[in-house]
């Protein structure tokens, strides 16, 4: 194929604008982070005597090692419990299309583009009543909840797509629905269940709203949740906040990019 | 037929999840919205009275007014940008790269707010820059200053989605068949023409796929305006998602908060329609 040497210059020229623009917010916060603590310093410089410190100071002050263990055990409830409910979902509305199917796909989509702020009151009643409030249980149903369209959508797209004949050459083996769906669907749904798992976890990590709702302390949060918390109280030294918003926000970009290496 | 009736019970578990926590609430909310009510003690039925002060009162409709401003940055900047940026780096694009795109969408929206307030601090490198350039006099502290703050939170978000926007332009560009290229550079199409016959045709999907993501981000925005302004200074980025928040929870307006809640949803609905077509 002929490509103009120069469409390659400008494919290089915005390839290398959109990485410096993507970037310098992460370096902005890194710098500021090694200013003496309780300065206000000049955006983007370099401190003459970097205080590594401050990380230290801020893992302490923002509790970033609870504040961790309580996403992971929120993540670790919200992504199995929202795939084990949508992949059946899924399957049905994408495969079986049982009578009525395409109602049940209707109702999910409301959820798919709904704006939380019009769910978000209830359900901190509700949460109440139920006594979830300030609890890791609560949070977690609630994300699951909320999730749930958007994985269903994503895995019926999935099972939509496997051929028919699959599920006819198992029936006439004799397996009933569930075994079809567990011993031949499930595992090649491998690739579209674990990209989605991966897309769960950062988005409960740093879902913000429910988590400052339901939950009043910071520690029973997750990490963006205790990270706006973490604002709220030491927005005023700023190097200590870009210390703590990179200590909590570093460890899920570790675990992406461990993801991403064996990934290839 | 026993296979027909089965998937009931394979939808069932999610629906019924789904319809206690996110069904219920929502019609909850249209019910709260037809009384007042401080959340705790008794409710009083005022039929449409929050919805006309929704529509009257200049704080609220405001908020609306300034949702509706953000989704020109949401979407008016990322996704031509990204459409631009993907056609151009469709050769260029190296994993490693792409990588880096959606870095802004693995972390927490709070944190991009946290480092766009240094950026566009009074000090901050934005400002730097300005002066470097001779244009230093434009210097200001953007989240600061009431007819900037709106846009400077614009600016958050169309960073937030750009690297999104150009990802699923660029997946999309990488399914059109390379002889489409071929065929047009055969008839002699320079890169503009080659662009509007055949690149912008074939991304069209994935185009009104971020049209709906963005403009749904900018109309439920929340986090970046709780971490830069809260809604100041002033209300000059007050917007609905705020609003709901502060009404309900720290106003006790909880009536009024859910009818604002109400008109939220009726533009973000309007996306469900294209959503249930692209799924066929």
């Amino acid at each position: 194929m002929t490509t103009g040497r120069w469409e390659r210059a400008a494919g290089r020229v915005v390839l290398l604008v959109l990485v410096f623009v993507t970037l310098v917010p992460f370096a902005d916060l890194f710098v500021t982070a090694l200013h003496p603590p309780g300065t206000y310093p000049p955006g983007l410089t370099w401190p003459r005597d970097p205080h590594w410190s401050n990380f230290a100071t801020a893992f302490r002050s923002a509790e970033v090692a609870e504040v961790l263990a309580s996403s992971g055990l929120i993540a670790l409830g919200v992504v199995p419990l929202t795939l084990a409910l949508a992949a059946p979902a899924g399957y049905a509305l994408g495969h079986l299309r049982f009578t009525g199917h395409r109602a049940v796909f209707g109702l999910f989509a409301v959820g798919l583009v709904l704006p939380l702020e019009a769910v978000v009151t209830p359900l901190y009643h509700q949460m109440r009543d139920l006594g979830l409030l300030d609890t890791r249980s609560g949070l977690v149903v609630a994300l699951v909840a909320v999730h749930l369209p958007f994985a269903v959508f994503w895995l019926r797209a999935h099972f939509a797509g496997v051929p028919p004949e699959l599920t006819d050459s198992a029936r006439l083996d004799g397996a009933g629905p569930w075994q079809v769906f567990r011993l031949v669907h499930l595992p090649l749904a491998r690739p579209a269940t674990s990209s989605l798992a991966v897309l769960l976890l950062v988005w409960t990590w740093n879902h913000f709203l429910l988590a400052i709702v339901l939950v009043d302390d910071p520690v029973r949060r997750t990490a963006a949740g205790a990270l706006g918390a973490f604002q709220g109280r030491w927005g005023t030294d700023v190097p200590l906040l870009c210390a703590g918003a990179l200590s909590l926000i570093t460890p899920l970009l570790a675990v992406l990019a461990l993801l991403y290496r064996r990934h290839r | 037929m026993r296979w027909r009736r089965v998937g009931w019970l394979f939808v069932l578990p999610a629906l019924a999840v789904y319809a206690v926590f996110v069904l219920r609430p929502l019609a909850l909310t249209a019910q709260y919205s037809l009384y007042r009510w401080d959340g705790v003690g008794p409710s009083t039925w005022v039929g449409l009275a929050n919805y006309r002060e929704v529509l009257t009162d200049p704080d609220l409709y405001g908020a609306i007014g300034h949702a509706l401003v953000l989704v020109v940055f949401f979407t008016g900047l990322p996704v031509p940008l990204g459409l631009l940026a993907a056609a151009v780096i469709r050769r260029t694009a190296t994993r490693p790269v792409r990588a880096v795109l959606l870095l802004p969408q693995a972390v927490p929206l709070v944190a991009a707010g946290i480092a766009w307030s240094l950026l566009l601090s009074s000090t901050g490198a934005v400002n730097r820059l300005l002066d470097v350039v001779g244009l230093g006099g434009a210097a200001r502290a953007w989240f600061g200053d009431s007819s900037t703050a709106l846009a400077a939170v614009g600016v958050v978000g169309a960073w937030v989605l750009l690297g999104l926007c150009t990802t699923l332009l660029l997946v999309g560009a990488e399914r059109i068949d390379p002889a489409l290229y071929e065929a047009a550079r055969l008839d002699g199409a320079g890169p503009w023409a080659e662009f509007r016959a055949v690149t912008l045709p074939g991304v069209r999907r994935e185009l009104w796929v971020c049209v709906a993501v963005t403009a749904i981000a900018a109309l439920a925005s929340f986090d970046i305006v709780y971490v830069t302004t809260r809604g100041g200074p002033g209300d000059a980025t007050s917007v609905p998602g705020f609003e709901v928040f502060s009404l309900a929870f720290a106003q006790r307006e909880v009536g009024l908060a859910s009818a604002l809640a109400v008109v939220l949803v009726v533009p973000a609905l309007a996306a469900v329609a294209p959503a249930l077509r692209w799924s066929r």
